[in-house]
């Protein structure tokens, strides 16, 4: 294979991690929201740990974002 | 058409002449667009808070108001995670949220974005970690080993534990500096990618014939613009907070260590 075309080849494939970041950050929204329409009064205290969690777990989606960069530009 | 990484090259904007430091060598004290950049948002933070004391009253005018509302709301933050002793690190996590929030908004006003630089966020990853160290180590001395022994895992639990707690605290400095990096490099890629699809569409669209249905795709990139603009504005916020949230967790795992509140 042609060296060029397996690099762009492998910096798509790097960015796949990002399916299981953007199913992570789905499910924290999703769980928030549940529990936010059942106690909307206690939602708004939540928020940090909401956007702490999604934090997180985007941190890995990135990961991968980066890796693709790397192989692509390096 | 300029490539979509072609925003975030550095170029000096005032040559300077190199200085010798002993014993550090030969130092380039020339101003690029990102130091550019980072002095403007520092001037912007000292400016505005300058006009928003200026005439400090017991009653706060419109201005007074904004600046106290930013200030309890990190204050709240603080304290809220690190307990009655986050008022003692209140100031860093203060200064550190408002300089990535005015260097996010202004990378979306300028052409360029200081926080898009993995040398930027890094430095202030590096500040973070070494914070969180010089407290730990002199708040708890040697029973800083307890970050990575939590309380009430059996022992053949920890043989695992240990190590995977080691491991994920090795990566908060990377995770913190690759979080800021990628979420603003990321966001500006795809803004301009989307931008270069409207020139690129019109410019097909003005070859006529079938071509001219180009126009449709360009209007959709042009709302895709926006809307991601939009988005961008959120997320510029969003990455400040949860660096300041992430600073406030982190010093939080070492001011109460072994005890929580």
């Amino acid at each position: 294979m042609d060296p060029a075309a397996a690099k762009y080849i492998g910096a798509g494939l790097a960015t796949l991690g990002m399916i299981g970041a953007g199913i992570g950050v789905g499910t924290i929204f999703s769980g928030f929201l549940q529990g936010a329409t059942r106690n909307p009064s206690a939602a708004a205290g939540q928020f940090t740990n909401l956007i702490l969690g999604a934090a997180l777990t985007e941190a890995l989606g990135i990961l991968a974002f980066v890796l693709g960069l790397l192989i692509l530009f390096s | 058409m300029a490539s979509p990484m072609h925003q975030f090259e550095i170029h000096p904007v005032l040559t300077l002449p190199t200085v010798n430091v002993p014993g550090l060598g030969a130092i380039d004290l020339s101003i690029n667009n990102s130091i550019l950049s980072m002095m403007i948002a520092a001037s912007i933070i000292v400016a505005f808070f300058a006009l928003v004391t200026a005439r400090a009253a017991v009653v706060p005018g419109r201005l007074q108001v904004i600046g106290e509302g930013i200030f309890s709301y990190i204050d709240d933050l603080a304290t809220g995670i690190i307990g009655h002793e986050g008022r003692s690190f209140f100031p860093y996590v203060f200064s550190v949220f408002l300089f990535i929030l005015v260097m996010n908004f202004l990378g979306l006003f300028l052409v360029f974005t200081a926080t898009s630089q993995l040398a930027v966020t890094a430095t202030m990853a590096v500040m973070t970690i070494l914070l969180v160290l010089i407290v730990g180590f002199a708040r708890n001395g040697a029973n800083m080993y307890k970050l990575f022994v939590p309380a009430g895992v059996p022992w053949y639990m920890l043989i695992l534990v240990t190590p995977i707690e080691f491991i994920s605290f090795l990566l908060r400095p990377v995770t913190l500096a690759l979080r800021l990096f990628g979420n603003m490099l990321g966001g500006h890629v795809a803004l301009k990618v989307f931008a270069g699809f409207v020139v690129s569409l019109c410019a097909l669209a003005a070859t006529g014939g079938i071509a001219t249905l180009g126009y449709a795709g360009a209007a959709l990139s042009l709302g895709g613009v926006v809307a991601l603009t939009s988005l961008e504005f959120l997320v510029a916020f969003l990455q400040a907070f949860v660096f300041a949230v992430l600073t406030c967790v982190y010093l939080n795992d070492v001011v109460n260590l072994g005890h929580h509140h």
